[in-house]
C-alpha cells in the first residue's frame, strides 16, 4: 500500500526534525509536511530532513493543512494517508497498528485513540477533549472516546469521498462528520501519547476554553455549508 | 382622512429611499431574485406597518402576541439572528475559498 504521511505544521520547527527522523526510522519514508505560513524554519528543516514540503503562504489552520494533505495524496496517487502532528506527541511505532484494519479491508479509517488505554492525560486537554467528544456525538451522531486525536489513518475509500470544509480545530470533529455522512466504517484504537513541557505549552494556544467555543460555532456552522 | 406625524414621515421617506436603492441594484444585476423579494418585501412591509400601526396590532392578536409593537420587535429579532447566521456561514465559505487558493498555489509551486 502506498501511504502517505502528513504532517500539517505550524512553526515546529524545534520538533519536526525528530518527528521525521523517527518516523523514517519505522520505515515510513513518504512524508509530506504541510507548512501552514510558519515564520520560523519548518520547511527548510523538514525538506533537509528529507520531507516533502507545500508551503501555505498564509498561515490557514489545521483542516487547510491537512485538506492540502489529501489533496496531495490523491493527485499523486497514494491510497493510504496518516497524519501525525508534528508537536512530537505521537510515536511512529503506532502507525503500523493504525494501518493494519485498513490494509485488511475491516475499515476505511482508524483513529488513535489517546484514552483508550492511556491514563495521564492532562486534565485541561481531559476537559477539553470529553466537550468535544460529547459535542460530535450531538452534532454528528458519531460516538468517539477521542474527537480530537491528531493521529489517523484513512484508506483509499476514505481519501477519495472525504471532503474537508472546515480550516481550523474543528477538522477533528468534521473527520466524524465525513464519516457519518459517507458511512465510511471507522475503528479506534489505543495509542501512546506522549506529553511533554514543548508539546503542552504548543497546545496551550489551541486547548483554551475560549478556543472550545470557538471551535464549537464551527462544527455547528459546517452542518449548514 | 388619514394623517401621518413627523416621525413617520421620516421614516416612510427612509424606508421609500432603501426600496429604491433596492430596485436598484436589482436592475443592475447586483443583487439575485431571491434577495430582492426578500428586502423588498421587507421595506415595504415597514412601511405598511408605520403608516398605519394599528394593523399590526390585530394581526398581533390574530396570532396571540398582544401588541403590534411586540409583534415586531419579536419578528425583528428572529430576522437578525437569521441573517446573522447566514452572514457567518457566508464568511466561512468566503474564508475557505482563500484556503482553497493557497492551497492551489502551494500544490502548483510544488509540482513545478
Amino acid at each position: 500500500m502506498k501511504t502517505l504521511v502528513v504532517i500539517p505544521a505550524h512553526n515546529e520547527s524545534a520538533k519536526i526534525a525528530e518527528v521525521i527522523r523517527d518516523l523514517k526510522k519505522f520505515g515510513y519514508h513518504n512524508i509530506l509536511v504541510v507548512d501552514d505560513g510558519s515564520t520560523d524554519n519548518t520547511g527548510k528543516i523538514s525538506q533537509k530532513c528529507g520531507a516533502k514540503v507545500v508551503t501555505h503562504v498564509v498561515n490557514r489552520g489545521l483542516g487547510a493543512g491537512l485538506g492540502t494533505g489529501f489533496e496531495f495524496a490523491k493527485r499523486n496517487g497514494y491510497n493510504c494517508l496518516v497524519t501525525f502532528d508534528g508537536d512530537g506527541q505521537h510515536e511512529a511505532k503506532d502507525i503500523k497498528r493504525l494501518l493494519f484494519p485498513i490494509q485488511k479491508g475491516v475499515c476505511d479509517v482508524v483513529i488513535g485513540s489517546r484514552l483508550l488505554a492511556q491514563k495521564g492525560m492532562p486534565w485541561q486537554r481531559l476537559i477539553i477533549n470529553h466537550i468535544s467528544n460529547f459535542s460530535t456525538l450531538m452534532l454528528y451522531r458519531v460516538r468517539t472516546t477521542d474527537a480530537t486525536s491528531g493521529l489517523r489513518a484513512f484508506g483509499k475509500k476514505a481519501l477519495n469521498q472525504i471532503k474537508i470544509k472546515t480550516d481550523r480545530m474543528e477538522v477533528s470533529n468534521e473527520f466524524f462528520w465525513e464519516i457519518r455522512r459517507n458511512s465510511l466504517k471507522f475503528l479506534e484504537i489505543p495509542i501512546k501519547a506522549i506529553y511533554t513541557e514543548y508539546s503542552e505549552k504548543h497546545s496551550h494556544n489551541t486547548a483554551s476554553l475560549w478556543q472550545a467555543v470557538y471551535v464549537g460555532k464551527g462544527m455547528l456552522l459546517r452542518l449548514f455549508r | 382622512m388619514m394623517s401621518i406625524n413627523f416621525v413617520q414621515a421620516v421614516l416612510v421617506v427612509f424606508l421609500l429611499f432603501a426600496l429604491s436603492r433596492v430596485v436598484l441594484r436589482f436592475k443592475e444585476r447586483q443583487i439575485k431574485i431571491g434577495e430582492f423579494l426578500f428586502w423588498s418585501l421587507s421595506f415595504a412591509g415597514a412601511v405598511v406597518v408605520v403608516v398605519l400601526p394599528g394593523e399590526t396590532t390585530k394581526l398581533a392578536q390574530l396570532l396571540g402576541v398582544g401588541r403590534g409593537v411586540d409583534l415586531i420587535v419579536y419578528a425583528s429579532i428572529v430576522t437578525l439572528f437569521y441573517i446573522c447566521f447566514r452572514t457567518y456561514i457566508q464568511l466561512e465559505n468566503m474564508r475557505h475559498e482563500i484556503t482553497e487558493l493557497v492551497r492551489k498555489l502551494a500544490l502548483e509551486k510544488k509540482s513545478k
